[in-house]
């Protein structure tokens, strides 16, 4: 069995009922562990107390605009994939209150600062959550000498830096994941603490830096015998090959400078609710709004940072009216961005391969679909619009 | 030949790492025509005010205590920069409580943000000014530190068109400048109202008045989002190089560092790579809509 890492890496074993002794650990040590359970009716990364919050047995079925969660395999505890949100809610929450003041005289009087940054231990943290963190860490400047850190970028950084990840490898795709396509998965190579591989009687832990390395140390694991390495190995390669959807990398960035006004734009159009799921879910979506609330009084101010989406007309709202007015414009600039210019903004895709934007459409919109629509009929939109441009104003 | 002072892009003065404005207080309004108006800041503290610097075309957030923030440029002089002036039109909720605001009012600001005009790329030039209402006020700086630095750069023309002779924004400078002699000034309105007897139409028929020595001229457009498509096009016709003409673009913007996500366009962050955009930088999504 081919790994991607040397022989001498160690790997180590716990048994399933010790899972509840990594809770006691944590939260021994001060962290506020998170883990999936069951919100609503999808799987959602939630504090909890015990291993029972685990959605013990239960897989989840995705697919374009759908999504339940259905009877698994009794003994497996991380069936499933990702629900409609994880980590980046903890790092960059939806609503931050940055700091209050109020006016005194001439002056702006601090009264109150941003919330503390907690110290978060999350489980079950996907691998391609991993990769959306590294993906945000690069747009707030994580780590990065010389990048403005102001109060909100300082809270994620904080909570980021002292956060810790435990990872829970992929060995089941679902409907939606598109992850092996895309390099970030199914299984984590770098960036956390402990990464676990679930088997039925218990976990693969892989250590991944030396606060993960303390804490399996404490757990006193047990060396994994060859079958359960074996076995681990070949669900990690199995779901890997399992997976449905698929979105080649190679040219995207080319395809969507190129492609501004082909008509499958149109078509996504007519389809597009413009509701905004896509970005609320989106495990990199970073656009955010800071305002006001202001007491009656007018001067008592508490400056909020929020979520907001490119899907609004408000956002782009200036005294001319909304700078996207359509539709069209406003996929075509949230899939561009994601897939396209964010490489000229931050070096790197904004897309990770989750699958959430599939799921939580609620009429299924499929971004693999549309490149591969985008790409397919590319060329004769190419030549048309090469003519144009020649007779038009490009110089 | 005079080095400009201040060319490298100066730091906002709320530091790199907040998003508390600075308390300024308003010194003097000016009424500029009917909805615009003029207002003298000065930064309540006098570090602040000794530290602050500007690129002409760089803006501030300005903030209205309990109401909100808006994106405004700087207007005035870049090398007098102890009182800061910004020309600020009524449209929205924030610079309706500008206008409330009179004398002696406390206001924040953070700043400044965005590229300027490229100064240094002026040297030696044919300066083309074109703008159109309020597109004025972001190049008033670059119009005051041409006048103070007259060998900076060859011809200069401003070319500048409103609605109405009422609506001309900095009326009476308009005036100055164009006796003053230093620079060519020519106005055009879209109705001739009252005493006008001025040219009338759209802003770029001036340049029927003017002759472009195509590859000596720099130009600098600002105005609504038609004027600037129109004047681009129209330099370029006239074989003006496109990395010689510079174009400032507005966009809705929140932070002014390029963290919000709202000024986008295309993979430009607006209040960081622009608001002064060379035309060739993005040549490609210029004239689009929706990006």
């Amino acid at each position: 069995m081919s790994t991607p890492y040397p022989a001498s890496y160690r790997r180590l074993f716990l048994p399933r009922p010790r899972l509840q002794h990594l809770f006691d650990r944590l939260r021994e040590e001060g962290y506020t562990v998170l883990g999936p359970t069951v919100v609503n009716g999808a799987v959602s990364l939630q504090p909890m107390q015990s291993v029972d919050q685990l959605p013990r047995g239960l897989r989840d079925e995705q697919d374009g605009g759908h999504y339940r969660l259905v009877e698994g395999d009794p003994a497996l505890t991380f069936e499933y994939v990702v629900g409609p949100d994880g980590p980046k809610g903890y790092f960059f929450p939806s609503h931050l209150p940055l700091f209050s003041f109020h006016v005194e005289g001439d002056s702006f009087v601090l009264d109150e600062t941003a919330p503390r940054p907690p110290k978060l231990a999350m489980l079950g943290v996907r691998p391609c959550e991993l990769a959306a963190i590294r993906v945000q860490d690069r747009v707030f400047g994580v780590g990065m000498p010389g990048v403005f850190r102001c109060e909100s970028e300082t809270f994620y950084a904080e909570t980021r830096q002292q956060a810790l990840l435990l990872t829970v490898n992929c060995t089941r795709p679902s409907g939606t994941c598109f992850c092996a396509s895309w390099g970030t998965g199914p299984r984590a190579t770098h960036g956390y603490d402990l990464a676990l591989t679930e088997l039925r009687g218990g976990f693969v832990v892989e250590i991944g830096s030396d606060r993960g390395a303390a804490l399996a140390e404490q757990l006193s694991l047990r060396e994994p015998t060859e079958a359960e390495l074996e076995l681990a190995e070949l669900k990690l390669q199995r779901a890997g090959e399992q997976m449905g959807r698929h979105l080649d990398a190679e040219g995207i960035k080319e395809l969507l400078d190129a492609e501004l006004e082909h008509p499958e734009w149109d078509d996504v159009a007519t389809r597009c609710l413009s509701c905004g799921n896509c970005t609320m879910v989106c495990p990199t979506c970073f656009c955010c709004t800071v305002s006001d609330s202001t007491y009656l009084n007018g001067n008592q101010v508490t400056r909020t940072r929020q979520w907001e989406s490119c899907y609004t007309l408000q956002f782009t709202y200036t005294t001319t009216g909304p700078e996207r007015n359509t539709i069209r414009g406003r996929y075509r600039h949230w899939l561009r961005h994601k897939l396209g210019t964010w490489w000229d903004q931050f070096g790197m895709s904004g897309c990770i391969g989750c699958g959430r934007c599939i799921t939580w459409c609620p009429v299924g919109i499929d971004l693999t679909e549309e490149i591969s629509r985008l790409r397919e009929q590319g060329h004769v939109h190419r030549l048309h619009r090469a003519h144009l441009v020649r007779g038009g104003l490009s110089p | 030949m005079s080095q400009p002072s201040h060319l490298p892009r100066p730091e906002p003065v709320c530091g790199m790492d907040t998003w508390m404005p600075v308390p300024a207080r308003i010194l003097d309004v000016r009424q500029e025509n009917f909805n615009t108006r003029t207002f003298t800041m000065q930064f309540v503290d006098e570090e602040t005010r000794r530290q602050y610097r500007f690129t002409p075309g760089q803006f501030n957030m300005v903030y209205v205590p309990g109401v909100g923030e808006a994106a405004i440029s700087v207007s005035s002089h870049p090398e007098h920069t102890d009182t800061l002036e910004h020309t600020i039109r009524t449209v929205g909720s924030v610079t309706r409580a500008f206008e409330r605001l009179g004398k002696g009012g406390i206001v924040g600001l953070r700043g400044p943000f965005g590229k300027g005009w490229p100064l240094e790329a002026l040297r030696g030039k044919d300066v083309v000014i074109v703008a159109g209402g309020i597109g004025i006020a972001p190049l008033r700086p670059v119009i005051c530190w041409l006048l103070d630095h007259r060998d900076w750069c060859r011809r200069v023309v401003l070319m500048y068109g409103c609605r109405t002779p009422e609506d001309r924004v900095f009326g009476a400078e308009l005036d100055a400048w164009e006796q003053g002699g230093a620079i060519e000034v020519l106005v055009t309105v879209d109705n001739a109202t009252g005493d006008w007897f001025g040219p009338v139409g759209v802003v770029t028929r001036l340049l029927q008045r003017i002759k472009v020595g195509a590859a000596r001229t720099m130009v600098l457009v600002c105005g609504p989002k038609i004027l600037n498509r129109v004047a681009a096009w129209n330099f370029l016709q006239l074989h003006v190089p496109p990395d010689q003409v510079y174009v400032s673009l507005e966009r809705n913007m929140n932070c002014g560092f390029a963290r919000c996500g709202h000024c986008q366009f295309g993979a430009n962050f607006v209040c960081t790579d622009g608001p002064v955009f060379c035309f060739a930088d993005i040549a490609d999504i210029f004239t689009r809509e929706d990006v």
